[in-house]
C-alpha cells in the first residue's frame, strides 16, 4: 500500500473520532448543566460522578428557588430575566435604528471620510473594554446614570453598532444598484427607497444582525457588574447568577438551574437563527 | 470603490448639476451615519481620551469632583503601577494566557473545520452544536466548568480518583502549580493558568472554526482533485494545497484572537477571580478600580495594557505575519 492509501484509511477513521470528541466536548457541559439542575443536591454530593438520572429522580425545586421573587425567599430571577430582556431588546432595536442607515451610507453613498470610518469601527471593535470601563464608570457615576438600565443600554449600543454596520454593509453591497435607480425613477426619495426597497430585501441580514446584537447584550457581564451591582432590583441574569455564586447557602444545583435559565433563551435564538441565516441568505441572493 | 474616490475629493470643473448631486450625497451619507458617530464619539472616543488624562492625575473616587481637564498632571500613577508588586508577573501571565489560548483555539478550530468539511448525515446539526461554547453566556459556562472541575463534587475529580487512580482530587482552578511526570520526566505545570487557557481555547475555537470553514469551502475543488490524481497523500494535500490557501485567514485570526484574549476580563475573573497565578492585567485593572477605588492607578494600568498590546501587534505584523497585509482587504 502506498502512503496515500494508508493515510486516507487512517484519516477516515480519525475523522469520526474527531467528530465524536468535538460533539461530546462541546455538548457535554451543557447536558451536565441541565442534568445537575434537575438532580437533588444531597444525591449529587453523594454521587458526583453519575451522568444519568431518570425522570423519577428529577426535582424542580431548584427552578422554584431560582424563579421565586426575592420577597418570597427565592432568588428573583424573573425580575432579572425581565431586566435582561429589556436591556437586550432596547439595545437591539436602537442599534439597528442607527446601523441600518449607517450601513447604507457606507455601502452606497460617497461622503467625506468614508474610507476612514472603517478604521474607526475596527478600532472600536477591538478596543479593550476594560479600558473603556474606567471612564464610563466615572462618567456615569457623575451623571447619575450608573445603576440605571438606560446607561447600560447606551454602552451596549456603542459596542455593537460598529460590527453591526460592518455586517450589514457586506450584505447591502450585494443588492443590485439598478433596483435603487428604478425606485428613483418611480419618484422615491432616498429614505423611501431605503425603507421600501432595501429593507425588505435585506430582511434576513437584518434579522441575523438583530439576533447577534441581542446575544451580545444578553451575555454581557463586565459592564453589568460595574454599573448595576449596587441595587439588586437592576441586576441582569448574568450578574444575578454571578452574585448568586457568591452566596454561601446557595447550593450548586440551584446555581445550575440559574445557568439553564440564562442559557436557554440564547440557545433557542441561536438554533432559530442558524436556520434563518442559511435559508435567508440563499433566498435573498437570487430574488433581487 | 477606488474609482469613485477622486470624484469625492476633487470638486474640480465638473458640471454644476453633478456637483450638487455629489454634495447632496455627501450630506446624506454623513446624516445617515451621524447617530452612530455620535454614540461612538460619546461612549467610546471621548472616554478613551479621558482615560489617558486620568492616568496622569492622582484621582480616587472620593475626590472625583476635582478631576477635570486642568487637573494636576503627574507621573505618580505610572510609577506606582510599574513598581507595584506583581505588575511584571501579571503582564507575563497575560502574555502566556493570550498566546496559549490563541494557538489553542486556532488549532482546535482548524481540526474541527477539516473534520466537519465533507458531508455526512447530521452535519448541519453537528456544525451548529459545535458553535455552542461560543454563543452561550460566559457566566453560565464558567460555572459549569467550575463545578465539573471542583475538587469536592466535580465529575472530573470523581472519575479521576475512581477510574484513573489519582491519589487525591486536583484543584484545577485554585492550585498554582502541579508536579506532572510524563515518561519519567518531572516538571512543574502552572495548573490554574493552564486550566484557564484550556477553557479559553474551548470557548473560542468555534470562532476560528467559522472563519476557517468558510475559507476551506471556497478552495476550488480542482486544486485538490489534481493533487489527488497525482497521488498526493492527504497530509501532503493539506500541507501544499490547503495550508497556503488558509494562511492569510490563520494570520488574520491570530491577530483577532490575540487582541481579544489579551483584553479579556470575564473568563479569568469568573473562573479564578485572578487567583492562583492567573492574574491577568485586565483583572488587575478591575481590582484597582473596585477594591481600592484608585481611578488614576486603574487608568494607568489600563493604558499600559493597551500600549503593550499595540507594541506586540506591531512586532507581530512587522516580523511574523507578512501575509496579513496581502490577505486583508
Amino acid at each position: 500500500m502506498d502512503r496515500a492509501t494508508v493515510e486516507t484509511r487512517v484519516l477516515r477513521v480519525l475523522r469520526w473520532v474527531v467528530i465524536a470528541v468535538l460533539v461530546v466536548v462541546t455538548l457535554f457541559p451543557f447536558y451536565y448543566m441541565l442534568l445537575l439542575s434537575l438532580r437533588p443536591i444531597e444525591e449529587v454530593l453523594q454521587n458526583p460522578g453519575r451522568i444519568w438520572a431518570g425522570p423519577a429522580e428529577w426535582t424542580l425545586r431548584t427552578y422554584r428557588e431560582v424563579l421565586t421573587p426575592a420577597g418570597d425567599g427565592g432568588q428573583g430571577f424573573i425580575r432579572f430575566l425581565a431586566n435582561s430582556a429589556m436591556v437586550s431588546l432596547a439595545a437591539t432595536a436602537l442599534t439597528l435604528l442607527a446601523s441600518i442607515p449607517g450601513a447604507y451610507a457606507v455601502a452606497r453613498l460617497r461622503f467625506v471620510g468614508r474610507r476612514h470610518v472603517h478604521f474607526l469601527f475596527l478600532a472600536v471593535y477591538l478596543f479593550p473594554s476594560i479600558l473603556l470601563a474606567i471612564p464610563l464608570f466615572v462618567l456615569f457615576t457623575r451623571l447619575g446614570l450608573r445603576g440605571s438600565l438606560a446607561g447600560l443600554t447606551i454602552v451596549y449600543i456603542a459596542q455593537t453598532v460598529p460590527v453591526s454596520i460592518y455586517m450589514l454593509r457586506n450584505y447591502l453591497t450585494t443588492i443590485p444598484e439598478s433596483l435603487e435607480e428604478a425606485a428613483a425613477v418611480d419618484g422615491y426619495s432616498r429614505l423611501q427607497t431605503l425603507r421600501k426597497v432595501i429593507l425588505p430585501l435585506a430582511a434576513p441580514a437584518v434579522m441575523a444582525n438583530a439576533l447577534y446584537v441581542f446575544m451580545i447584550a444578553w451575555n454581557e457581564f463586565l459592564f453589568a457588574l460595574l454599573f448595576l451591582v449596587e441595587d439588586r432590583a437592576d441586576w441582569t441574569v448574568s450578574l444575578g447568577l454571578a452574585q448568586l455564586s457568591g452566596g454561601i447557602e446557595v447550593s450548586k444545583t440551584v446555581l445550575m438551574a440559574g445557568s439553564v435559565v440564562l442559557t436557554v433563551p440564547i440557545v433557542i435564538l441561536f438554533f432559530a437563527a442558524e436556520r434563518l441565516l442559511t435559508e435567508g441568505l440563499t433566498a435573498g441572493a437570487d430574488k433581487g | 470603490m477606488v474609482a469613485t474616490r477622486p470624484r469625492a475629493q476633487t470638486p474640480g470643473p465638473a458640471r454644476s448639476r453633478e456637483l450638487t448631486r455629489s454634495q447632496r450625497e455627501n450630506r446624506a451619507g454623513l446624516a445617515y451615519l451621524s447617530p452612530t458617530l455620535i454614540v461612538v464619539l460619546v461612549v467610546v472616543v471621548l472616554p478613551v481620551l479621558w482615560t489617558v488624562m486620568l492616568a496622569f492625575q492622582r484621582i480616587r473616587l472620593i475626590n472625583l469632583r476635582r478631576a477635570g481637564v486642568f487637573g494636576e498632571y503627574t507621573l505618580a500613577n505610572l510609577k506606582l503601577v510599574l513598581s507595584s508588586p506583581g505588575f511584571w508577573s501579571s503582564l507575563w501571565t497575560t502574555l502566556v494566557y493570550t498566546i496559549g489560548a490563541t494557538v489553542g483555539s486556532i488549532a482546535i478550530g482548524l481540526i474541527a473545520a477539516l473534520a466537519l468539511r465533507g458531508w455526512f448525515r447530521g452535519r448541519t446539526l453537528v456544525r451548529a452544536s459545535v458553535l455552542l461554547p461560543y454563543v452561550a453566556p460566559v457566566v453560565a459556562v464558567t460555572f459549569v466548568w467550575e463545578i465539573l472541575l471542583s475538587p469536592q463534587f466535580g465529575l472530573a475529580n470523581d472519575w479521576g480518583t475512581r477510574i484513573l487512580g489519582w491519589d487525591r482530587p486536583i484543584a484545577f482552578l485554585s492550585q498554582r502549580s502541579s508536579e506532572v511526570s510524563l515518561l519519567g520526566w518531572e516538571f512543574e505545570v502552572p495548573l490554574a493558568l493552564f486550566t484557564v487557557i484550556v477553557f479559553e481555547a474551548w470557548r473560542y475555537f468555534p470562532f476560528a472554526f467559522l472563519f476557517l470553514l468558510a475559507r476551506l469551502q471556497a478552495v476550488p475543488a480542482e486544486l485538490e482533485e489534481a493533487a489527488r490524481v497525482d497521488g498526493a497523500a492527504p497530509t501532503q494535500i493539506f500541507r501544499h494545497v490547503l495550508l497556503p490557501q488558509l494562511a492569510p485567514v490563520i494570520a488574520l485570526l491570530t491577530v483577532l484572537r490575540f487582541i481579544m484574549t489579551f483584553n479579556k476580563f470575564d473568563d479569568v475573573y469568573l473562573l479564578t477571580g485572578g487567583g492562583a497565578g492567573t492574574e491577568v492585567v485586565s483583572v488587575r485593572v478591575y481590582q484597582f478600580l473596585t477594591a481600592r477605588f484608585d481611578i488614576g492607578a486603574a487608568s494607568a494600568q489600563a493604558l499600559v495594557l493597551a500600549l503593550g498590546l499595540v507594541l506586540l501587534l506591531a512586532v507581530y505584523l512587522r516580523f511574523l505575519a507578512p501575509s496579513v497585509e496581502g490577505g486583508d482587504r
